[in-house]
């Protein structure tokens, strides 16, 4: 056995804390080690190339390099080891940079630990053997889970570039909120106009599966071959036969608060979201149905006008819950964002005031599709405003309210909508509290002049503290933080700039699709700088708000990115697997099938032996080498390939020596 | 307030003893302004709660000591209630009270220092606060003989004033021992 070594510098990242000389040194009188080396980058092209020749010309047999995270550049090293002809898994990678330069000061202490660091790995290499992997074929076809912006953007792409796509909405309609919005900053074009041609694409795309009023059930599998189970609810109208023309709606008896508008205007028990809606179909909700509500205390009202009026036969009360199965080989989230309640905050009125609204409550109000048809109404008696107050930063950069970060948008849509409320009512008056303007995008600077000059918002600095009602209007009381003096402006209406928060189930869905999520419920992606499409499960990927805060141009490049990443993966006809996976020995197994139990990757079968018994055994491409079951065997008789027992045991007598 | 505040001059030693008696960070004050929205005795203060606040940020140890708005604070917490950065804005008044008392400097208002000098006697002495001989000693020593004289009537309707003098309490001792251990209550 001829072990190579070779310690990075990483410039000053570990030479500055850790002596490397002194630990190549120490390293190269070690039994098996022929090599020792410190090299200035290991990773740079020429620090790869001295690794590569030491290898050829020392004829080394097993490699172990000291430097940052495998995480970093496992993949990078083994390539280069794989380049010499050596097989990549008889190489092992020390961490002394996060686990040890980093995080420590002492410099004769660090370099002792990265000594004995180096030890382990060099006594756990040496048990190492050649690990071969193996192929899987990969399934084409994408799912994406939600058809906001990012969602359609990304199912266009894919489509258009060939690829199979199933979209699956959580409502009857495709859109997401910009659906909801009037115009969008920072061009003040409609969004309905841009938002509907691709909402209408996406809809008639031969390679687009649209399943909407649907939720994921389940998923298991892997990166290349997943099953997704899709829970189709009942909308008790079949959308084959619907075609959308809301006589049901119109004739229907029963009034429910309207969904799309956020309860401002009244809406119908069946309903069609609104007139652009993809699939433009109707939809019963089953709680306002005057028929269902009968039925569920017992009695038997058979209102059915809807069924009675639709000219093509489409309400159908007996519809049943519908699950699809899926075959996918990767899945984009795209689920976007809630809205912060603003209920919470007591000195706002915390809800109670009719005429204190959300932002969305008031792009709705301002919306010619909307409620008001676009005119703006005050929801309590149906006036026109003459004095306007926004107020930022509503459940946004509030550690008492648990929401420390800013939302990112809401400085833009606030500046937007006292430019449209100018257009809408040039004598009326507008008031934003900000605390700080947050306009860093392109163009966004000029957008806000725009607002302060042309449509004459007036800026005032500082937070709020109370708004109470007064003689019919509102009384909002806050500070001019630049005067150092408290202000009082009476509004007829104040919009509140309510903050981003995750969308309502994306963190049910995130442990269904086993990937992580921060805090506040926003999916994470795999890397803050380099992976910001990737999430940490091979073959999941994000998308759009449900990531983190985010205007529609991010959403759309990110949606587009993630398509970019998805085609690169699924333009392969088969993917590598990992060969670091469990392996049971059938000898052995008791055949209690605990581990059957634990494995969260369903990678563990039964199989019936020549003599009769009935054994565990790993599908080696679907393991993915977590280890559980190897920890949960009674009779130990399975093993993980590269952390068997006894390189572990090894490693930990290398330590103790 | 001066014209020009020399930043040079940020007195680091006066920021950490407010940020060690009131166990506050300052620093996480991102001057929002809430604490004066919602400040009821913001309206005779010289300097804003935000503003003493980002005073301190900046060391200006002189500037505040000599404000109105320290004694001018009621102590009511509203502001402490309304922070978004969670910060004891209370608190952070009460310590620029206890370092101006500790270094025994004028209090810009004669009457507030007389107010809590009569007060705090009458504990140390009483164990109570006695309404009657408060309001009449205050009114005498502050020169203002009549001040709220006709809210008298009320408040004796409602038996809020007492004239016979009511028993000492009980664990006057106790009552001592809390002024002697803090120093500072006593100058
Ligand atoms: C008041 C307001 C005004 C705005 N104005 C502008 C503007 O002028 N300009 C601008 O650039 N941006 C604006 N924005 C931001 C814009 O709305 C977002 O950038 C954009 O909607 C993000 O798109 P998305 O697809 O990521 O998320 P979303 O629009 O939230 O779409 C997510 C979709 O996923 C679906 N979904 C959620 N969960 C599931 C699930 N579990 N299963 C299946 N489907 C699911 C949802 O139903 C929805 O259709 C504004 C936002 C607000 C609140
Ligand atoms: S974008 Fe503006 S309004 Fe929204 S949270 Fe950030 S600073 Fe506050
Ligand atoms: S190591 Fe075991 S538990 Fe983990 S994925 Fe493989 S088979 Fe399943
Ligand atoms: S505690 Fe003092 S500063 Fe705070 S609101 Fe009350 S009076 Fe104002």
């Amino acid at each position: 056995m001829r072990i190579g070594f070779f310690i990075c510098h990483c410039g000053s990242n570990i030479a500055g804390t850790v002596d490397v000389v002194q630990v190549a040194e120490y390293v190269s009188k070690l039994p098996n080690v022929v090599h020792s080396v410190h090299l200035m980058y290991t990773c740079s092209q020429p620090g790869q190339k001295e690794i590569v020749d030491a290898i050829k010309e020392k004829r080394l047999t097993r490699i172990v390099i000291a430097a940052c995270s495998p995480k970093m550049h496992e993949v990078t090293f083994r390539r280069a080891i794989e380049r010499t002809g050596l097989n990549p898994y008889l190489f092992e990678m020390a961490n002394i940079r996060e686990h040890c330069s980093w995080i420590h000061d002492d410099r004769e202490l660090a370099t002792q630990k990265a000594i004995e660091l180096v030890e382990m790995t060099i006594a756990k290499v040496a048990r190492h053997e050649s690990l071969f992997s193996n192929k899987v074929d990969v399934n084409k076809k994408v799912l994406i889970i939600g058809g906001g912006i990012a969602g359609i953007q990304a199912a266009l792409d894919m489509a258009d570039g060939g690829f199979e796509v199933v979209l699956v909405e959580r409502e009857p309609t495709i859109g997401g909120k910009m659906a909801q919005l009037d115009n969008t900053f920072p061009t003040i074009d409609c969004s309905s106009c841009i938002l509907t041609p691709k909402m209408v694409d996406a809809g008639q795309h031969e390679k687009i599966k649209l399943i909407t009023y649907a939720e994921i059930e389940s998923v298991s599998g892997y990166v290349g071959n997943f099953e997704v189970k899709v829970h189709k609810k009942p909308p008790y109208v079949n959308y084959e036969k619907c075609i959308g023309c809301g006589i049901c709606e119109r004739k229907c008896p029963a009034k429910a608060p309207n969904r799309f508008n956020l309860g401002i205007g009244e809406g119908k028990a069946i309903y069609i979201p609104f007139p652009q809606a993809v699939p433009k179909v109707a939809t019963i909700t089953k709680e306002h149905c005057i028929y269902f509500k009968s039925l569920a205390e017992g009695k038997l009202n058979r209102c059915k006008i809807c069924q009675k009026v639709c000219h093509v036969s489409a309400v159908d009360f007996e519809i049943k819950d519908e699950y699809i199965n899926e075959k996918v080989g990767a899945i984009i989230t795209a689920v976007g964002f809630d809205l912060f309640n603003h209920s919470v905050y007591q000195e706002y009125g915390g809800g109670r005031y009719p005429d204190v609204i959300s932002s969305l409550q008031y792009e709705r109000l301002l919306s010619a599709s909307g409620p008001t048809e676009g005119k703006i109404k005050r929801p309590s008696d149906g006036k026109e405003p003459e004095t306007v107050v926004f107020i930022s930063c509503v459940g946004s950069r509030d550690d008492s309210v648990g929401r420390p970060y800013c939302s990112g948008i809401c400085c833009m849509y606030m500046a937007k909508q006292a430019i449209l409320t100018k257009d809408h009512l040039p004598e009326s008056k507008t008031f934003i509290f900000y605390i700080d303007i947050r306009a860093g995008s392109k163009a966004y600077e000029e957008f806000v002049k725009r607002a302060q000059v042309e449509a004459g918002a007036q800026y005032i600095r500082g937070r709020v503290a109370k708004i109470y009602p007064e003689n019919g209007g509102l009384i909002v009381r806050g500070v001019d933080t630049l005067l150092g003096q408290q202000v009082e402006v009476m509004a007829d209406l104040v919009v509140l700039a309510n903050g981003v928060i995750s969308s309502r189930g994306s963190n049910e869905l995130a442990q269904k699709l086993r990937i992580p999520y921060d805090q506040y419920g926003f999916l994470s992606e795999g890397h803050p700088k380099l992976k910001p499409v990737e999430t940490n499960t091979a073959g999941i990927f994000l998308a759009g708000a449900c990531q983190g805060p985010k205007d529609i141009p991010s959403s759309v490049a990110q949606g587009s990115a993630t398509a970019g990443k998805v085609q690169g993966l699924l333009s392969k006809d088969q993917l590598e697997t990992s060969p670091l996976v469990a392996l049971v020995e059938c000898s052995r197994c008791i055949g209690c099938f605990k581990c059957l139990k634990v494995c969260p990757y369903n990678a563990i079968e039964r199989i019936t032996l020549k003599d009769g018994s009935l054994v565990a055994s790993v599908i080696p491409t679907v393991c993915q080498g977590c280890g559980l079951c190897v920890a949960t065997c009674p009779s130990a008789s399975i093993t993980l390939k590269g952390f068997t027992d006894d390189q572990l045991i090894a490693e930990v007598e290398a330590l103790c020596r | 307030m001066n014209k020009l505040i020399a930043l040079n001059n940020v007195n680091q030693k006066f920021i950490h003893q407010v940020e060690s008696i009131s166990k506050q960070k300052v620093s996480n004050c991102y001057q929002c302004g809430k604490c004066t929205a919602s400040c009821p005795a913001d309206f005779l203060m010289d300097i804003s709660p935000n503003q003493i606040m980002h005073l301190i940020q900046i060391g200006q140890k002189d500037e505040i000591l000599n404000s109105d708005s320290i004694w001018v604070c009621l102590s009511c917490i509203t502001c402490t209630a309304r922070c978004p950065r969670e910060i004891d804005i209370t608190s952070v008044f009460n310590a620029l009270r206890i370092i101006s008392r500790k270094e025994k400097r004028p209090v810009s208002i004669r009457n507030v220092k007389l107010f809590f000098d009569i007060v705090l006697s009458s504990i140390k002495n009483q164990g109570r606060l006695n309404e009657v001989p408060l309001l009449l000693k205050y009114n005498l020593w502050s020169g203002m003989l009549l001040n709220d004289a006709d809210l008298a009537p009320s408040l004796l309707g409602r038996g809020k004033l007492h004239f016979i003098r009511r028993h000492k309490v009980k664990e006057i001792k106790e009552i001592r021992q809390i002024f002697s251990r803090s120093r500072i209550s006593d100058s």
